[in-house]
């Protein structure tokens, strides 16, 4: 119980260096202070967020926890510069993010992320060369490079709509980290395939952190895909969008895991 | 009350976990049908067929009429086609027609789709483009041939603006309904790469939208032929130049029947070949291609 109780630490009191001896602040990759974010409605703005904070360090894995309606999927935008705040701020690198930009790639759930007019191949090549990164061969030779990586070589010149639901992910994927992004943002990438499919794709994404250690922002809905994925948990209440609480999920046990799944699903339960 | 007997509880069987054979199984060779199956069970034939038989008909019933002022027969009409293709008159006619038409037809495709993309780019242009489209796309454009002629004078000026009026709202409209229906996982993938403004409408918007604007040159297309044919039967007295339209008129008031049919046999023609070589090709090379549209 000790373990859990270092584990399990509510963030009522404001986001800050973890306790401990008089240490130094560590590096953040991404800041979001006070963040609100609402949603003009018909008659009235929705608020979809309320005063959230949380910080990232980076190479580490932090997911996004919350029943719809919690604003996981708002926060998200709002990191990508597809939804501006109505209140706090958002800094990625001390810099306050102001639009979207090349250096957070997002994968979402939806297959129809990728062009459908474009192969495989130029999917993955066509953020390099309209971003302006690199030329068109260069862009194909890394993008024919990043297919390999997530077994899709085969496939370089296949359109979309030819791929199973997983190979299309893995193509989301291979886009994103074939940009090298400052913070890659996934939102709810598995969750329109099957178990087996989904469980698989975690494992590769796992895989791929252990090799690249990029800096991942990921929204679930699953308690279960939380603990595989996250290092670090970021539990959401819905209507609007608050923190409830924020734990470390980071070399733990199974008995542990197993624990703090059973904590969260209390704190998401609750009434 | 009959009670149905319960089925039995169905037997244990053994687990069986056979090795997973290494063999691959028989690679399909080759397409799934020949070429040959494919023509024969393809819907060309049977629209062949019913096409012959309504021939027929026509034959049948002008022979009974047996009058070629009115209804001439199929075959007087298929003879008059001949010669008139054979002595390069309506090939001629028809050049004069296509010629015009392409001129209007692209300016009103470069139109469309530029205020379609600008609309884009602000409500203010959203909305100009929604009630232009609303107040003209029902109005004929032939209505605005005699304004046009008072404006432009008796010639190809004036065809050309009613031709481009037949082409710019229904393309327009199609476009941007095609634009606004573009997912939205896809335009913010496309902002995600710093994609903006002429970039992001080429390389995102118009692609996204493709079938819808692909249906809209369709309905363009059909427009401006008809508009053209019916604006030729007005005028093209001058100096002899008329199209198709014009041979059309002309020979109704020499009461050459069976031309006239001729000059309406080659309107449909053009406009099915039109159809079937230019917009089924790019269809299949574009949005079939990438599963965008069955």
């Amino acid at each position: 119980m000790s373990a859990l109780a270092t584990a399990v630490l509510p963030v009522s009191a404001p986001a800050g260096p973890r306790p401990g001896p008089a240490q130094a602040p560590l590096p953040m990759r991404l800041r979001v202070e006070g963040l609100s974010l609402d949603y003009p409605g018909d008659q009235r703005v929705v608020r979809a967020t309320h005063r959230v904070d949380f910080q990232v360090q980076p190479a580490e894995r932090f997911v996004l926890l919350g029943a719809s309606g919690c604003g996981k999927s708002s926060l998200l935008k709002a990191v990508g510069g597809f939804l501006a705040p109505a209140e706090g701020r958002i800094l990625l690198d001390d810099q306050v993010i102001r639009g979207p930009g090349p250096d957070r790639v997002a994968v979402f759930q939806e297959f129809d992320q990728l062009p459908p007019w474009k192969t495989v191949l130029d999917n993955v090549a066509f953020p390099l060369t309209a971003s302006g990164r690199l030329d068109k061969a260069q862009a194909r030779a890394r993008a024919r490079q990043w297919l390999d990586r997530v077994g899709l070589a085969e496939f370089a010149q296949a359109f979309p709509h030819q791929l199973s639901g997983g190979m299309k992910q893995r193509v989301a994927i291979a886009r994103a980290l074939a940009m090298a992004p400052r913070m890659l943002l996934m939102d709810e990438p598995f969750a329109a395939l099957d178990a087996l499919t989904r469980r698989r794709m975690q494992d590769e994404l796992l895989a791929l952190w252990e090799q690249e250690r990029f800096t991942l922002l990921f929204v679930t809905h699953s308690i279960e895909e939380a603990l595989n994925v996250g290092h670090r948990i970021l539990v959401l209440s819905p209507h609007p969008g608050r923190v409830r609480a924020e734990f470390n999920a980071q070399g733990l046990s199974p008995a542990q895991r197993h624990q703090l799944g059973q904590h969260i699903e209390n704190l998401l339960f609750e009434r | 009350m009959t009670v149905m007997p319960l089925s039995p509880v169905p037997a244990i069987r053994p687990d069986r976990v056979p090795t997973l054979s290494v063999t691959e199984p028989a690679a399909a060779a080759g397409p799934a049908q020949s070429r040959w199956r494919g023509m024969f069970a393809s819907s060309a034939w049977r629209q062949l067929l019913l096409l012959t038989v309504l021939a027929a008909l026509w034959e049948g019933a002008a022979r009974w009429a047996d009058n070629e002022l009115l209804l001439p027969t199929f075959t007087a009409a298929a003879q008059a086609l001949g010669r008139g293709l054979w002595s390069g008159e309506l090939l001629w006619r028809a050049g004069i027609s296509l010629q015009l038409l392409l001129q209007g037809y692209l300016l009103g495709v470069v139109l469309a789709l530029s205020m379609t993309a600008l609309a884009t780019a602000s409500r203010w242009g959203r909305d100009l483009l929604a009630s232009l489209t609303a107040m003209f796309n029902p109005l004929p454009a032939i209505a605005l041939l005699p304004l046009a002629l008072l404006w432009f004078g008796l010639g190809a000026r004036s065809l050309i603006f009613v031709l481009v009026h037949a082409v710019l709202w229904p393309l327009a409209l199609a476009a941007s309904a095609g634009f606004a229906s573009v997912p939205e996982t896809l335009r913010m993938a496309g902002r995600n790469y710093g994609l903006t403004g002429p970039r992001y409408v080429w390389q995102i918007l118009l692609p996204a939208a493709l079938p819808s604007v692909l249906s809209g040159l369709r309905v363009a297309w059909a427009f401006a032929w008809r508009t053209l044919i019916a604006a030729e039967l007005f005028f093209g007295a001058s100096s002899g130049q008329g199209g198709l339209g014009w041979y059309i008129f002309q020979n109704r008031n020499e009461l050459m029947t069976d031309h006239v049919f001729a000059g309406l046999a080659l309107v449909i023609l053009i406009g099915w070949l039109v159809e079937r070589l230019v917009f089924s090709t790019v269809e299949r090379w574009t949005v079939r291609r990438w599963g965008m549209q069955r």
